[in-house]
């Protein structure tokens, strides 16, 4: 096993200039702190140790800064596997009782905070989301594909949060009632028809599968196309505001460049009909008689 | 150094309103999140946003509700407050598009919810947080508003003055945790915390890791007490093996829970003759922990909730995302099953001593959202109360530290008036350990000695003692590792600090924090590098950790009544002679020192008179 536990240095470097007190109680607690951490390292081997209940992960690692990791590479972790474990709860369990600096974005554990997409035996998905019993061993956890890597399995966002902000990503009308009580009537067909597209939670696992936006950097790409057909779509916006939304769309780097290879749908982990959005955009570009390339 | 008039901590609901009010008087306002907005944990929040919208409801009767869910601790201008404002607020949310679910005449829907004398919890299916929180942040990038993402702020930058009511909140320091830059961030005219929850204090929770609870501590520590730290809501019905949260809203629709006898507890034994399962959610929770612990608990742990009566189109309609939940996270198709859950922490009903205009007694220091107190929710905060407290609370919060004018508020807060000091009690010495002795991760206020400093000297002195600490932590070679401590302090907090209380128990809880104090002196961070280092964060994160866990404890060790969410083995009554009273805990050098402050029950035309609570 290739995790790094950390060796016990004895520090003596800033012992002199503290008072003899100090430094017995200072000997104390490194020894108690010592001590706690041996006994649960060992505790996490014991429990790592029995083979029937563990999972074998191999996880991508790279950091920038540290030497040894500027090379990349994969660590193996072998995680003690609890009922309903997800793939997220392995990797919390390895950085916490493993190796520390092993750094990944995480934060709701329930599939809504769309931070931890990964590309788990080749292919994306929500760490949090997925179980391990699903997986084959071992299971290969990497950063999501065509994203620059920060480290570990940490991608730069930029470029998906820019096309998200390409296709004005905000409700715009001209006809909101007067009052401040009164509200926008819609229908429940409408609200039914944007519903599952309001529900993007902007992982960017579709953006991370899809060949054409691999291969050309400005395609806006399915969660920028899908959040403008969640507006497009709304009846509260007014036809004026659709044929706007349909020119950004329709525009070099827009809808025609889908290919409708369905990967973005696949992967989706809030099962937004990705493609079906894309192709119907389409289909309304045509309707309104608008130029394509 | 950065500069704004306006300096937002935190991008959930309350942040991203803030900063929009903010906005709107013209102030050059920025956010600084330590997650990209869209990854707040107000996306988790399921079940709706309370106002009455209706023509045969009314905002008193609203108030009156929330009054009692409270338990009486909440205080009335701030109560009313929230339950005028949110109708205009949330239908602003529709102005500004949120998809909310709608009726056949293609208004927005409401459902009842515990507690509520009237159905007025609006909704978007069972995600309404999550259509909140990207409406709003739609709302924030329509308007070009600087957002610092993934910038975790650590530190405020406030004046060293004797009285904390004389300080002044000049900026904060933070750290971009792509590069591991540290930074000052001066705000001209105010800061405002709205860094949430601060569930990560527990083991069982429905909040997310990033709910650690800064903003309370950070504030704490610069001078600002925490208030009413001891109600801690837990919600009833949570997966027994994560935490996630089952909304109230299948209750809403009609779930209901059983034992292992297949009995409708809640009417059987008599815990809510009136409102069953709709109880409000400390009278819920109890009722299920008892009848686990006399043995009628399934797996002697949890209960059911079935919802299956309710039908498939109804579910799909309006709980379409309890499905997901129950079957990625349990294994559960509640459409075939009942659901296993559980009590969990859910809220902090305490935090921030704020006024109903979002002020601390530090001037320029604002709070809004999970994370402050303005106390609207007092011993027990009801389902769909805390979403409108934010657009609410959020808004008058950026107006506020814009320099708009505002009412003057009712609320004092800081220690002047008629508060009453009181003794501690406590087993182990509390507070900072050793001051003096260098305590590796201090993350407390800017403790400058100079007279008179201009705002971006402080700031930058701030910055210069944080860096310091950092390079402290990230030098130590050895030691003992945060997630250590904090698990220690985690497991304690559930076993002795949780549904049930008794002294003992405390007293263990304040033992066990005291040790984690004095293991997190010699905490040390295994990853050296600069670069996204989650260790040295989550480091800094669970010194707030052991703060906040304390003030939870100390509250619930000193409140000996039984109130709202807060139930004593030893106190088996409300006792309104001595207890119509907030709960103070105020960091005075390093020591955590209690004081009260009488609650406020008269509202603009009445008097909320304290009156038996029975649903
Ligand atoms: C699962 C769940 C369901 C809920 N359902 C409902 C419901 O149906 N109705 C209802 O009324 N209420 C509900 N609640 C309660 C409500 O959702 C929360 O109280 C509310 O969303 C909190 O919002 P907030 O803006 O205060 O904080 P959050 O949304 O938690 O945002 C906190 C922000 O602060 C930032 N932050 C934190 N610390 C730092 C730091 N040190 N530096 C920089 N940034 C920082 C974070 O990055 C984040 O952006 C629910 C809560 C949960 C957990
Ligand atoms: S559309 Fe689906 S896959 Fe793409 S960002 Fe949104 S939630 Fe993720
Ligand atoms: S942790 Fe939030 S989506 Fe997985």
């Amino acid at each position: 096993m290739s995790t790094q536990v950390p060796e016990h240095v004895e520090d003596e470097s800033s012992a002199e200039s503290v008072s003899p007190g100090k430094q017995k109680r200072d000997q104390k607690k490194r020894e108690r702190a010592q001590r706690i951490q041996e006994q649960r390292e060992a505790e996490a081997a014991e429990k790592a140790r029995s083979e029937d209940d563990t999972y074998h992960l191999k996880v991508f690692r790279y950091d920038p800064e540290v030497p040894e990791k500027q090379e990349p590479r994969f660590d193996d972790f072998y995680v003690p596997y609890k009922q309903g474990m997800t793939v997220l709860d392995a990797l919390m369990w390895a950085r916490d009782h493993y190796d520390s600096s092993l750094t990944f974005r995480h934060s709701c554990r329930q599939a809504i905070c769309g931070s931890d997409a990964l590309f788990v035996n080749g292919s994306q998905r929500l760490g949090c989301k997925t179980q391990l019993s699903d997986l084959a061993e071992p299971v290969r956890i990497e950063p999501l594909p065509h994203a620059d890597v920060v480290k570990d399995l940490v991608v730069d966002m930029e470029h998906f949060y820019d096309q998200m902000e390409a296709v004005e990503p905000y409700f715009q009308t001209n006809s909101l009632p007067d009052g401040e009580l009164d509200e926008q009537r819609q229908t429940r067909e409408n609200r039914e028809k944007v519903k599952m597209s309001t529900r993007c939670i902007w992982c960017s696992a579709c953006m991370s599968s899809c060949n054409i936006a691999a291969g050309d950097n400005e395609y806006l790409g399915p969660a920028a196309i899908n959040k403008a057909y969640r507006f497009a779509m709304d009846e509260r916006e007014g036809e004026d505001m659709k044929q706007r939304r349909l020119e950004i769309l329709e525009q070099e780097h827009g809808v025609w460049r889908c290919q409708t290879q369905f990967s973005c749908t696949e992967v989706c982990p809030k099962d937004i009909p990705l493609t079906e959005h894309i192709q119907e955009l389409k289909r309304e570009a045509i309707k309104n008689n608008l130029k394509f390339w | 150094m950065y500069e704004h008039d306006v300096i937002v901590v935190g991008a959930g609901g309350a942040g991203l309103r803030a900063a929009i009010a903010a906005h709107e008087e013209g102030a050059d306002v920025a956010i600084v999140s330590k997650l990209h907005p869209v990854r707040s944990h107000t996306g988790a929040a399921e079940g709706g946003i309370n106002a009455a919208l209706r023509e045969a409801d009314s905002w008193e009767d609203h108030a009156y509700d929330t009054m009692k869910g409270s338990d009486y601790l909440a205080d009335a201008p701030a109560a009313e407050t929230l339950c005028k404002d949110s109708p205009k607020e949330t239908i602003k949310l529709e102005h500004w598009g949120m998809a909310f679910s709608r009726d056949d005449d293609g208004r927005v829907s409401q459902r009842p919810f515990g507690g509520l004398s009237f159905p007025r919890t609006t909704y978007a299916g069972a995600e309404t947080g999550h259509q909140l929180l990207h409406t709003m942040y739609e709302q924030l990038v329509k308007r070009g508003i600087k957002v610092y993402d993934e910038w975790h702020v650590t530190r405020l930058a406030v004046s060293d003055e004797e009285r904390p009511e004389d300080r002044t909140c000049h900026g904060i320091v933070a750290y971009d945790v792509q590069t591991g830059k540290i930074e000052g961030f001066r705000a001209r005219n105010g800061v405002i915390l709205a860094t949430g929850g601060l569930g990560q204090v527990y083991d069982h929770t429905t909040n997310a890791v990033a709910n650690t609870g800064d903003g309370v501590a950070m504030a704490y520590r610069a001078g600002v007490p925490m208030e009413d730290m001891e109600f801690i809501q837990f919600h009833p019905t949570t997966l027994p093996s994560t935490g996630v949260l089952i909304t109230e809203g299948v209750r809403g629709e009609g779930g209901i829970l059983y034992n292992e006898n297949g009995e409708r507890f809640m009417f059987e034994y008599g815990y809510a003759n009136n409102l069953g399962e709709l109880a409000s959610r400390d009278v819920v929770s109890r009722a299920e922990l008892t009848e686990v612990n006399e043995g009628r608990g399934i797996e002697d742990e949890y209960v059911h909730l079935d919802m299956r009566h309710l039908g498939e189109e109804r579910i799909i309609d309006r709980l379409e995302n309890i499905i997901h939940l129950s079957e990625d996270f349990e294994g559960v198709n509640p459409l075939d099953a009942p659901m296993p859950v559980k009590p969990g922490q859910h809220y902090a009903m305490g935090g921030v001593e704020t006024d109903e205009n979002g002020e601390t007694c530090i001037t320029g220091l604002y709070a809004a959202g999970e994370c402050a107190c303005a106390s609207v929710h007092g011993g027990n905060r009801l389902g769909g109360n805390a979403l409108p407290e934010l657009i609410v609370f959020g808004k008058r919060a950026g107006h506020h530290a814009a320099g708009k004018d505002m009412e003057e508020a009712k609320i004092t807060t800081g220690k002047v008036g008629d508060y009453e000091e009181a003794e501690l009690e406590s087993p182990v010495q509390l507070g900072e350990v050793g001051i003096g002795e260098d305590v590796v991760a201090d993350g407390g206020a800017a403790a400058d000695s100079g007279a008179s400093v201009s705002g971006a000297d402080l700031v930058q002195r701030t910055v210069e003692d944080e860096r310091e600490t950092v390079d402290a932590l990230l030098e130590k070679e050895d030691g003992i590792q945060h997630a250590e401590i904090r698990e220690r302090v985690q497991k304690s907090m559930t076993r002795n600090v949780n549904v049930f209380r008794e002294e003992e128990a405390l007293k263990d809880a304040l033992r066990d924090i005291r040790e984690a104090r004095e293991l997190y002196q010699d905490v040390y961070v295994g990853d050296k590098s600069r670069t996204f280092n989650t260790d040295l964060l989550q480091t800094l994160e669970t010194r707030n950790i052991l703060d906040i866990a304390e003030g939870i404890t100390l509250g619930a060790l000193a409140r000996n009544e039984f109130r709202g969410a807060h139930w004593r083995k030893e106190y088996q009554e409300r006792r309104d002679e001595e207890w119509l009273k907030h709960t103070l805990l105020s960091w005075n050098d390093g020591e955590p020192e209690l004081w009260y402050k009488p609650v406020i029950l008269e509202g603009e035309n009445k008097t909320y008179e304290p009156k038996v609570r029975s649903y």
